[in-house]
């Protein structure tokens, strides 16, 4: 026996008083790397051992406050900053309706970090690999019995000196514990590693299943399909097969009463500007201006397009013979279009096409402003 | 009969030693099981297979198959989704509440009363889900950064359920878990099988009762407690907060939260009598599970019935006192309406019938007790359908009324859910130490150190 390494020695006692005053003799006898193991904590003991009490609750306390941060920050965040909403006429950061969302946060981080803590990092667990582990010793005081072990690294340890104060206590049996000589779960065992991969394997392709190919099967069409008619579907209960019907004839959809002059070279005898060139509808001829015809035409109606040729450029708009035309025409022109200019019928409405000629009214008289249009704008 | 109060009563029974209380405890875990569990499992699997028939046709035909409708639109998905939730609340209440408390007859059913909430919490959690319709899109309920956009609305009661419910279901397994530890360490010592001694190992994490461990773990549980506390009180007035945040009469009530916590604890206590009378008898565990546990049980059923009872004369007062006419018919409605049935149910099964525990020979008595915490559990159910049910059906607008009639798929999804929760406590008492082996011994006589304070009869 003599090849194989000491962990410790250990001895066993029934009497739960008994080990209170053998703790306290190995305390007093200035052992550091000690221990005592019993079925269910003992009332008493951390005093007959001196120990600390917990620090555990630091850990509590440190995850607990940065819970409620984490949680008042993230409600923050989203609620009044990525994507501010009103609701319910309440501000956007509501203390009073983000409580119980603080509340759980605080309680899942302070408690799930306390226990985590307490295992992984006071306890070093899991460990199956302790000396301790699957000894008479462990099975003793895992069942009924108390005991207590002094462990070889303990610079006060000595083998023999040790074993003699064990003895002392009036133990029932104390025995030295060896280090096992090879392990009993060793990580790199191949069944192991093939549970192991097994996992990964099922792991990975049940995820791919789920996510890929489950979730798109039937009934899950995601409101794909429906029983309704859309607007270029079949239908084999009318006559034509359509299933989306045709007005009836002659029908006028609201807001789009139809240009009577469509074929006519000089409706204007008929056609008279019905808006005032109030300041209101100006701005709406300009802004109407600046979207539809200044492409082409220039912002000024200077015939500057800023298409850099991709398209004929087309005449200014202050020659004597845009200027002559009556408003009628200009709307006229807008309407159907004229030579490479299309029809904006559809683009600006009879209102904004009256606003935009307005505006290009004004436009040529600022181009070609008399003396006493000077002295008028200087009055004002 | 006169009692001693000034010695406290031992908390195990027949004076036990420690290796006798383990081999108690853990011999369901190491001996087959027998006919009579067989067959107590089929049933709760039939129960669970017919509910999954019926959640499969919802899915496939979707929630057109069952009762609820317009003005309706919160049937018995929600009903049952506030029933298990508040039989969830027993199992902490008796294990954090109990423990700060210091009421050491704690031990004998608080790991099986935990082992009930995180069922119950498991059969409550399903509803809500199944409930959108759409149940494969329950992640949107979590708040994520996703490519939309959007977050949840931190306002909305219906995201703090969402919070609430998840997190009492995780610390409740944490909390299940830790005091599982030297349990698992104990089984891993006295099995001689390999492969439940793997089991057992990975399980323990490799424990090792060690003093320097069990100092911290105390103080973990009492942390642990400490936040379980105020989190089982907060999660049933969450739940009442989907309620009592909205408009409607009969649901519009500051009365809510602490009616709703009150019932839950009667509702969960109820429960855990029920399951513990077969399984103190089933398992010969009448020495750790006294009858002494039973009684004060039922104590605790008849205190949080009369605050129950209480809550429903409060609502009718506050009903007539708020002269609101709405507020009135509503209450006027519930008790003599087209649903009295429901409410007179539901009056006799919570308040009149657990009058019965005055009686100490009642209180004592397993077959009276079973019929009276059955009955319990029956009110109870119907106090979540009369409040939910009625006060939807007809509110302000008389064209807008309506009435509720369950389908068969309703009720067959409630049987399944009472399947799930069976079948899971059927398994949990033939996996898992249905007491905790450590906390048991640690209250036996004798098994403390009695130098200082304490226990002096030992």
């Amino acid at each position: 026996m003599a090849d194989k390494k000491i962990f410790g020695i250990v001895s066993l006692f029934k009497d739960p008083n008994a080990i209170i005053s053998a703790a306290k003799k190995v305390a007093s006898a200035g052992f550091t790397n000690w221990d005592v193991n019993s079925p269910y904590p003992l009332h008493g003991i951390d005093k007959a051992m001196k120990i600390k009490p917990s620090k555990l609750g630091i850990v509590t306390l440190i995850f607990g406050l940065s819970g409620v941060v984490l949680a008042l920050l993230l409600m923050w965040w989203t609620m009044s900053v990525d994507y501010p909403m009103v609701i319910g006429g309440k501000p956007y950061f509501s203390l009073p309706a983000f409580i119980p969302v603080t509340f759980e946060i605080t309680v899942i981080l302070a408690t799930v970090s306390t226990v985590v803590a307490m295992f992984a990092f006071f306890f070093g667990l899991p460990r199956n690999a302790h000396a301790l582990h699957d000894t008479d010793y462990m099975k003793k005081v895992s069942l009924d019995h108390y005991g207590i072990v002094i462990e070889a690294i303990d610079p006060k340890f000595d083998e023999k000196s040790t074993m003699d104060l064990l003895n002392n206590l009036s133990p029932l049996t104390t025995e030295i514990i060896y280090y096992p000589e090879k392990e009993t779960y060793p990580i790199f065992e191949p069944r192991f590693l093939a549970l192991l991969f097994g996992v990964a394997v099922a792991v990975s392709l049940g995820t791919y299943l789920m996510l890929n190919k489950l979730m798109y099967i039937q009934p899950f069409n995601w409101m794909d399909k429906q029983a309704k008619i859309t607007v270029q579907s079949r239908s084999d209960f009318f006559n034509d097969g359509r299933g989306m019907r045709l007005p009836v004839e002659g029908t006028v959809a609201r807001g789009f009463i139809p240009y009577p002059f469509e074929d006519q070279k000089n409706p204007t005898e008929v056609l008279s500007n019905p808006s005032f060139p109030t300041i209101e509808n100006l701005e709406l001829g300009k802004s109407k201006f600046l979207t539809y015809c200044s492409p082409c035409h220039g912002n000024f109606g200077d015939g500057d397009s800023r298409l850099q040729g991709q398209f004929p450029n087309p005449p200014t708009l202050h020659s004597d013979r845009a200027r002559s035309f009556p408003d009628g025409m200009i709307y006229h022109i807008i309407t159907v279009g004229q030579n490479a200019m299309p029809s904006y019928a559809s683009q600006v409405n009879r209102e904004e096409r009256w606003a935009i000629v307005n505006y290009i009214r004004a436009l040529q008289r600022a181009k070609n402003a008399q003396d006493s249009d000077i002295k008028f704008v200087k009055a004002e | 009969m006169s009692t001693d109060y000034s010695v406290e009563a031992p908390v195990v029974a027949g004076r036990l030693s420690l290796a006798e209380i383990e081999e108690l405890v853990a011999r369901p875990l190491d001996t087959k099981p027998d006919k009579k569990f067989f067959i107590a499992l089929s049933v709760s699997l039939t129960a669970l297979l017919i509910g999954a028939t019926c959640l499969l046709y919802t899915f496939y035909y979707g929630i057109g198959m069952w009762g609820n409708n317009q003005p309706v639109g919160w049937g018995f998905g929600i009903v049952n989704f506030v029933f298990w939730v508040g039989i969830g609340h027993a199992g902490t209440l008796i294990s954090a509440i109990l423990f700060l408390l210091r009421q050491r007859w704690r031990t004998g059913i608080a790991r099986f009363a935990e082992a009930m909430t995180i069922f119950a919490v498991m059969c409550a959690g399903i509803f809500p889900i199944i409930h959108t319709g759409r149940p494969w899109l329950a992640g949107y309920l979590t708040p994520y950064p996703n490519q939309h956009g959007l977050w949840v609305n931190f306002t909305s009661p219906l995201v703090w359920d969402v919070f609430a419910v998840s997190v009492y279901f995780t610390v409740s397994l944490v909390f299940w878990y830790t005091g599982l530890i030297p349990d698992f360490a104990t089984l891993r010592d006295r099995t001689k099988s390999k492969i439940k001694k793997t089991i057992y190992s990975i399980f323990s994490l490799g424990w090792r009762h060690s003093s320097r461990h069990w100092l911290h773990y105390e103080k973990a549980y009492v942390i642990l407690a400490g936040f379980a506390t105020p989190l089982v009180l907060s999660v049933h007035t969450i739940v009442s907060f989907d309620f009592a945040v909205s408009i409607l009469p009969g649901w519009h009530t500051t009365i809510f939260p602490p009616y709703f916590v009150a019932g839950a604890i009667f509702s969960g206590f109820a429960m855990v009598v029920t399951v513990l009378v077969f399984v103190r008898k089933i398992f010969d565990l009448q020495n750790i599970i006294t009858i002494d546990h039973l009684e004060k049980m039922n104590k605790v059923i008849l205190a949080t019935g009369m605050m129950v009872g209480y809550s429903y004369g409060m609502e009718f007062f506050i009903a007539w006192y708020s002269g609101n006419p709405v507020e009135q018919f509503v209450f006027i409605n519930r008790a003599f309406g087209p649903y009295a049935w429901a409410y007179w149910t539901m009056v006799s099964c919570n308040v009149l019938i657990p009058q019965f525990f005055w009686f100490k020979k009642i209180r004592r008595s397993v077959p009276v007790m079973m019929v009276i915490v059955i009955l319990v559990n029956v009110g109870m159910w119907f106090e979540r359908f009369v409040i939910i049910v009625t006060s939807l059906h007809r509110d302000f607008l008389p064209s807008s009324w309506g009435m509720f009639v369950p389908t068969l798929y309703d009720l067959g999804i409630l049987l399944g859910s009472f399947g799930l929760f069976f079948t899971l406590v059927i398994l949990f008492t033939k996996a898992l130490p249905v007491v905790s082996i450590s906390e048991i011994k640690a209250v036996a006589d004798g098994a403390q150190p009695d130098h200082h304070g304490g226990n002096h009869n030992g």
